[in-house]
C-alpha cells in the first residue's frame, strides 16, 4: 500500500483525453503521494471528472501515462485495477441488500467466506450502519446510502479511493458532518483519497492539497491555505473565494522596502504591495481578499494619507450572519468588496450612503501578472 | 380533515373504477359462461337446458339451479381429446415463449445499447408490421410457406434443396407464425426495463471487479427480471388460447384448446361443453398469473 520510497504513489504524466473535437484533459501531469487526500476542484466541464474516470479505468487516455505504484495502468481494465470509486449518484445495486452491496466486490475478489463476512462487519461498523444490513438501498435515507457507497468502495481496500462529488446529494448540515467523517476515516485508514468537487469549501475542508482545473489543465496545485492566500493567477484568485481585482501598471520598485508601487488605471491611486517578479512598466493585477480590508467610518483616516488608505462611499450592506459584506465606491470610482465579522450583536455603526475609509496592509495584496 | 375528505372521495371512486369494469365486463359474462358450462346440451334455441326464466319467479330459479350438473367437466376429464388439447396448448405456449425470450432478450438488449437517436428507429421497425392486419400477415406466411411459395423457390434457386419441402401445415410453420406475431409483446417490455437501466451500475460492477459478462449476469439480468416476467406473461397467456395461427399454419392432426373449443361451439353446437372448456382454460391460465403476482408481491415486500 505504501509507495516505494521517494516515488509518488500515483503519477499522471502528460495525459490527454479528447471527446470528438473537444479536449477534455489537456496534457495534464500530476503526482499524488501515498496517504494523501487530494481534491480536484474546478467548474463543471473543466475535465476533473474525466480525469477521475481515467484513473478508475472508465476512460482511456489518448496520450500519456498513468503510473500507480510504478506500473502503467492507463490501459488496464477497470475491474483489474487496485482502485475503487465512490460514484456521484452512489450507483448502489437496487436488487441487493446493504450487505450484498458491500460484499459485492469482495466476492469478485474470491475471498474466503469468513473473510468476506468479517470484512463486511468491519465496514458496517466503520460507517455505522449496524442494524441495516438486510435493508435494500431504497429503504435507506440519502445519508445512509452515501455510507453504503463509501463502505462498498472501501471494502476491497483499494490503493486509491476515488470520490466523484460524493457529498453533492446531501443537505448542508449532513454534508459538513460527513466531510469531517471522511477526513477522519482517511487519516485512520492511511489510504490515498482523490475527491472531485466543484465546491471549494468542501475541497478546502477535506484536502491536504487541491488541484484547480480549468479547460482540461491544472492551473494551480497547492495546499488550501496557499491556494487561498497566494493564488498564482487571476483565474484562480477569482475562482477560489471572493476577491477584489484591481488592474494597474508598475510604476516603481523599492527593493530595499520589499515593495512595488502600482498605479492602478481604474482607481488612479498608488498601492504598495509585496515585491513580485515584476519590472517597472509591467501590466499587473492586484488581488486583495475582502476580509483583509479594514473599514472605518468617516473619511478622516484616509485623509491622513497612510499607505493603501482610501476614502469612499458605502453603497451596499449584505448581512449574512457571521459576516457582513460591504460594497464601497472609492472616490476614484473603483468598487471594492469588504468583509467584516459581526463581532457584536448590536451597535453596527455603518449605513449605506455614509463616507468611509478603507485600508489594507501591503503584505495582504497579491500581485498577479496574468 | 375536511380537505382530506374532499380529495378522498374521487380518489376512492378512481380506485374502484377498474374493479367495476372487471365486474361488469369480466365477472358477469364469466357467470353466464359458468352457468352454461353447468347446463346440458339440447336441441333448442339457445342449445342448452335449463334456461333461467326470470318471469317464472323464484321457484323456477331454484329448479333451474338444481338441474345444473358437473357432467360437462366430467366429460372433459374422461375424453383425452380435451386433455391432449390442453397439454398441446401448454406445450406450444411454453416452447414459443422460450423461443421468444431467447430471441427477444438479445434483441431488446441490443436495442437498449444502440445510440440514443437510433433507438426510436429500432422501436419503429418492431412496431411497423403491426400496422398491417394480423390476418393478412398470417395469410402472407401461407403464401411464403406453401409448396410453390417464396421459401421453397428461394431454397431451390440457391441449390440448398433439390425438391420442394413441406413447410405449411407443420408445427414449424405454426411456431414461426406464433414467434413472428408475438415478438413485439416480448421485446417491448424487455426493452422498457433494459433501457431504464442505469449505466453507472455497470461501471460500479466493473469497478468492483466484474468482467462485462459477469456484470451482465450479476446486475443487468437480475434487474431486467420484471421485464422478463411481463414479456413471458404477455406472450404465454394469449398463446395458450391461440386459435388462428395453429388453425392456418399447423397440421390438422393435433389441436390446441382454442381449436377444440371452436369445434365444440360452432361445429358440434355443444355450448355447454365449449363453455366448460373455456372455464377450465381460465383456471389453467390463472395459475401462472398467481405465481407472477406472488413473485411481484415478494419483490415489492422486499423493497418495502
Amino acid at each position: 500500500m505504501i509507495a516505494k520510497s521517494g516515488a509518488p504513489l500515483l503519477r499522471i504524466a502528460s495525459v490527454v483525453k479528447r471527446f470528438g473535437g473537444v479536449t477534455a484533459v489537456d496534457d495534464l501531469s500530476l503526482d499524488i503521494a501515498a496517504g494523501e487526500f487530494f481534491a480536484l476542484l474546478g467548474p463543471s466541464g473543466c475535465g476533473k471528472t474525466t480525469l477521475l474516470r481515467m484513473l478508475a479505468g472508465f476512460e482511456t487516455p489518448d496520450a500519456g501515462a498513468i503510473h500507480l505504484d510504478g506500473q502503467d495502468i492507463a490501459h488496464v481494465m477497470p475491474h483489474e485495477r487496485p482502485v475503487n470509486m465512490m460514484f456521484q449518484n452512489y450507483a448502489l445495486f437496487p436488487h441487493l441488500s446493504v450487505e450484498g452491496n458491500i460484499s459485492f466486490g469482495l466476492k469478485r475478489a474470491g475471498l474466503p467466506k469468513d473473510e468476506i463476512a468479517s470484512r463486511v462487519a468491519e465496514m458496517i461498523a466503520l460507517v455505522r450502519l449496524e442494524g441495516l444490513q438486510t435493508r435494500r438501498p431504497d429503504q435507506l435515507s440519502g445519508g445512509q446510502r452515501q455510507r453504503v457507497a463509501l463502505a462498498r468502495s472501501l471494502a476491497r481496500r483499494p490503493q486509491v479511493l476515488l470520490l466523484d462529488e460524493p457529498l453533492g446529494a446531501l443537505d448542508k448540515k449532513l454534508r459538513e458532518s460527513t466531510q469531517s467523517e471522511l477526513m477522519e476515516l482517511q487519516r485512520r485508514l492511511g489510504m490515498t483519497f482523490i475527491i472531485v468537487t466543484h465546491d471549494q469549501e468542501e475541497a478546502m475542508t477535506v484536502a491536504d492539497r487541491i488541484g484547480v482545473m480549468d479547460k482540461g489543465r491544472l492551473v494551480q496545485v497547492a495546499p488550501p491555505r496557499e491556494l487561498y492566500e497566494a493564488p498564482n493567477s487571476r483565474w484562480v484568485a477569482g475562482f477560489v473565494g471572493d476577491i477584489n481585482l484591481i488592474e494597474g501598471r508598475v510604476t516603481a520598485i523599492h527593493r530595499d522596502l520589499d515593495r512595488v508601487v502600482v498605479t492602478t488605471s481604474q482607481a488612479g491611486v498608488t498601492v504598495a504591495a509585496r515585491t513580485q517578479v515584476v519590472s517597472t512598466g509591467d501590466a499587473v493585477c492586484l488581488a486583495i481578499r475582502p476580509e483583509k480590508i479594514t473599514l472605518t467610518a468617516g473619511d478622516e483616516a484616509a485623509g491622513a494619507g497612510g499607505t493603501n488608505s482610501f476614502a469612499g462611499v458605502l453603497t451596499d450592506i449584505n448581512y449574512i450572519g457571521g459576516l457582513s459584506m460591504y460594497r464601497v465606491r472609492l472616490d476614484s470610482g473603483a468598487m471594492l468588496k469588504v468583509a467584516r465579522a459581526n463581532a457584536r450583536r448590536t451597535g453596527d455603526r455603518f449605513a449605506s450612503g455614509q463616507r468611509v475609509s478603507l485600508s489594507f496592509a501591503p503584505e495582504d495584496v497579491v500581485v498577479l501578472d496574468r | 380533515m375536511s380537505g382530506r375528505r374532499i380529495f378522498t372521495r374521487p380518489a376512492r371512486l378512481a380506485a374502484i373504477a377498474p374493479y367495476l369494469w372487471m365486474a361488469l365486463f369480466f365477472l358477469v359474462p364469466f357467470g353466464f359462461v359458468l352457468k352454461i358450462a353447468l347446463s346440458q346440451t339440447a336441441i333448442a334455441q339457445p342449445p342448452y337446458v335449463p334456461v333461467f326464466d326470470l318471469t317464472a319467479g323464484w321457484s323456477a330459479f331454484k329448479t333451474a339451479l338444481s338441474a345444473l350438473s358437473f357432467d360437462n367437466f366430467k366429460l372433459l376429464a374422461s375424453d383425452d381429446l380435451y386433455i391432449l388439447s390442453y397439454l398441446r396448448s401448454l406445450v406450444v405456449a411454453l416452447v414459443s415463449t422460450a423461443i421468444l425470450l431467447a430471441i427477444g432478450y438479445p434483441a431488446a438488449y441490443g436495442m437498449s445499447r444502440l445510440p440514443q437517436r437510433w433507438q426510436p428507429v429500432a422501436m419503429m421497425l418492431v412496431i411497423v408490421p403491426f400496422w398491417t392486419s394480423f390476418l393478412i400477415r398470417i395469410y402472407s406466411w401461407i403464401n411464403v410457406l406453401q409448396h410453390d411459395g417464396l421459401l421453397n423457390k428461394t431454397l431451390l434457386a440457391l441449390g440448398i434443396i433439390d425438391k420442394p419441402l413441406a413447410w405449411l401445415a407443420t408445427d414449424s410453420a405454426m411456431y414461426l407464425g406464433i414467434v413472428y406475431s408475438y415478438f413485439p409483446f416480448m421485446i417491448l417490455p424487455l426493452y422498457a426495463t433494459l433501457s431504464k437501466l442505469d449505466d453507472t451500475l455497470l461501471e460500479a460492477a466493473a469497478d468492483l471487479g466484474c468482467s462485462r459478462l459477469k456484470a451482465f449476469w450479476l446486475v443487468t439480468f437480475p434487474l431486467s427480471l420484471p421485464g422478463v416476467g411481463a414479456g413471458v406473461l404477455l406472450c404465454f397467456i394469449p398463446i395458450v388460447g391461440e386459435f388462428v395461427i395453429p388453425d392456418l399454419l399447423a397440421g390438422s392432426d393435433r389441436m390446441m384448446i382454442g381449436q377444440t373449443l371452436w369445434l365444440e361451439f360452432f361445429t358440434n353446437k355443444d355450448w355447454p361443453v365449449a363453455s366448460a372448456i373455456a372455464v377450465v382454460l381460465l383456471v389453467v391460465l390463472l395459475l401462472p398469473l398467481l405465481v407472477y403476482e406472488k413473485l411481484q408481491r415478494r419483490h415489492l415486500e422486499a423493497r418495502g
